[in-house]
């Protein structure tokens, strides 16, 4: 006999999901729309306003950027995440217990502030180009993610096996790459995902670091809205959610989803 | 092959925290040697000094003639078995064994070979392509076991390597190591906090306590004579009777403290110095018509004996009454040293 779920409970569920669901429902609807102007419900059906992103040039630049900007700063990220996340585990007992919050600071900063203190000290203050400043912002604020998600899977990896490792002849650098990293993959692979979407999605640090011709797809879009009141902001929504909804796909068949809620 | 483990004159610090203390132990070579003590008693630190995870702050490490102690740990050519087995978990059991024969760059064909033999020695060869999270604690310990066996090194460590497997294959697991460690004859450490375990196994047991050795001998001689309070009190004389000679005669002393006076003779108890601890097991103290008079306590049935908590002028103390006459809390009796159950340590 199968035991039933109250009522009310169901009714708040589907309330929930509506909620969840609707803006994402609506931002859908009105991509598809066959009007010059923003509206839901859709009034026809086109896909004229995706074809639209692609004859857009500053759409098209902003996405390859944007795509750069994350793939590079999260790379940079695990780069410098990876090897701290060990080290604030492996050698936890001997490390001041601050040092791992210190890893997190930048998420408890206003973006904002991290955008202007960045624009105030390295855009104005130095030559760096453009690209180089929005890497430099971005990896700062995916870095926090990298460590937290790899610093998780490293708590419950037994560094016994790395000692196991090492007393077999395996130097230390070697065990690293072939028994450490072998182990926190799935840490790994999901601090990537959590880096790449954050900085594909930033909106605050970009809109003081960008500048004249170099811009992500957020700040296009702010700048596109601010101007025309067309479809075209839904429909690379849209798209910017498929991706998501790919990325998540991808990680639901390999890895199952349960894991990035560990 | 085999090769004697020297550590003199050891000290390491965690911090500014000494956990070991001028610690000097030779391991005979091909002999299996236990560190037994209570957890923080410095017996992990002295394993962890000796594969190379801890630099000692004073000290030598010499393992057949050659100083380990400045060696990194990957060229100390030590096999080691750990309490959480530490197998790798993306590598199959073969692979598992096989790790150590591929660092020292033995060919494929080679490795294949002795990693099958290896793993059919302890047993395992039906399971060789399983990943370790398949297999049960036993079969893991077993392929950490032959892990550790199949590189022939010239010395074996186990950091408790038993404690997280049931009674019964505790007992199985140990009886095999000991084997396997006999008939390769290789020179053992065997870190661990049970008694029972490191006596059954070892050759010599050295009893650790605040980062120093209490006492280094066979199991036979730290059961029978322990050398100190200490090392009595962890091999289960429970009874400590501080005395002082007040009477010679021939053979026959008489000790006495807080009023209390026994007589014993030289011939049972061996030489008796004028200043004392008489350290008898529960065993040991058994009722009689004179000796050390006691108010009995709680009384538990031991299948055997009935054993009883006494209060006497020098203390608490357990002793043991026959099953034929059992007697109730409060009466008085006496208490009588049994000679075979007591020794004679030095003053503390």
């Amino acid at each position: 006999m199968r035991s039933s779920v109250p009522l009310p409970l169901i009714a708040f569920a589907v309330l929930v999901y509506l909620f969840l669901m609707g803006p994402l429902v609506i931002v859908f609807g009105a991509a598809l729309s066959d009007t010059s102007y923003l509206t839901f419900p859709p009034k026809g059906l086109t896909l004229h306003w995706f074809w639209q992103i692609w004859e857009i040039g500053a759409f098209r630049r902003t996405i390859v950027t944007s795509l750069q900007i994350a793939f590079l700063a999260t790379a940079l990220a695990l780069l410098i995440g990876i090897p701290a996340a060990y080290a604030l585990n492996r050698y936890r007992i001997q490390l001041p217990g601050w040092l791992s919050t210190l890893f997190v600071l930048p998420v408890l900063v206003p973006e904002i502030v991290l955008g202007f203190s960045l624009l105030r000290s390295v855009a104005v203050g130095s030559d760096l180009p453009i690209f180089a400043t929005l890497l430099m912002g971005h990896t700062l604020i995916v870095l926090p993610y990298c460590v937290r998600v790899v610093s998780a899977s490293l708590a419950s990896f037994d560094f016994a096996i790395e000692e196991a490792a090492v007393s077999l002849g395996s130097p230390p650098l070697k065990t690293f790459f072939t028994i450490v990293l072998p182990n926190i993959r799935a840490g790994v692979i999901a601090a990537f995902i959590l880096a790449f979407i954050t900085s594909v999605n930033d909106v605050s640090v970009s809109l003081f670091l960008t500048g004249p011709g170099v811009s992500t797809l957020p700040i296009q879009i702010l700048a596109h809205v601010e101007q025309f009141f067309d479809p075209v902001v839904a429909s690379v929504s849209v798209l910017l959610m498929l991706l998501t909804v790919a990325v998540m796909a991808v990680v639901e068949r390999t890895l199952g989803l349960t894991f990035l809620a560990k | 092959m085999t090769q004697a483990l020297i550590l003199e004159h050891l000290t390491a610090h965690y911090g500014t925290t000494k956990v070991l203390d001028d610690l000097s132990l030779t391991v005979p070579a091909g002999e299996l040697v236990s560190l037994l003590g209570a957890s923080g008693c410095g017996k992990t630190t002295t394993l962890r000094l000796v594969a190379g995870f801890l630099d000692p702050t004073a000290g030598t490490i010499t393992l057949g003639g050659k100083d380990l102690t400045r060696l990194p740990a990957h060229k100390r050519d030590i096999g080691l078995v750990f309490q959480s087995y530490a197998l790798f978990p993306h590598l199959t059991v073969a692979e598992n064994v096989a790790f150590g024969l591929k660092q020292r760059g033995v060919a494929t064909a080679v490795r294949t070979k002795r990693t099958a033999a290896m793993l059919a020695r302890v047993g395992l060869d039906h399971l060789a392509d399983r990943l370790p999270g398949a297999l049960s604690g036993g079969q893991r310990q077993r392929v950490a076991l032959a892990r550790a066996l199949v590189i022939e090194p010239p010395l074996l460590m186990f950091d408790e390597p038993l404690s997280n497997l049931d009674a019964r294959l505790r007992l199985e697991m140990r009886a095999e190591i000991r084997t396997l460690q006999r008939a390769n004859g290789t020179t053992s450490v065997f870190v661990t906090h049970d008694q029972e375990e490191a006596f059954s196994i070892s050759d010599r047991v050295a009893i650790m306590h605040a980062g120093r050795i209490m006492q280094f001998d066979t199991p036979e001689t730290l059961y029978q004579c322990p050398a100190n309070a200490f090392v009595a009190g962890f091999v289960g004389f429970e009874n400590l009777l501080p005395l002082a000679v007040t009477a010679r005669d021939g053979a026959q002393v008489t000790a006495s403290a807080n009023g209390v006076a026994l007589t014993l003779s030289q011939t049972d108890f061996g030489a008796i110095p004028d200043h004392f601890t008489l350290a008898t097991r529960p065993e040991g103290l058994v009722l009689a018509d004179k000796g050390i008079p006691a108010r009995l306590g709680l009384r538990t049935y031991l299948g055997r004996a009935y054993q009883y908590v006494c209060d006497t002028p020098l203390g608490q103390m357990l002793a043991t009454g026959p099953l034929t006459a059992p007697r109730e809390p409060g009466q008085t009796v006496h208490l009588a040293p049994e000679p075979a159950q007591c020794c004679i340590l030095p003053p503390e």
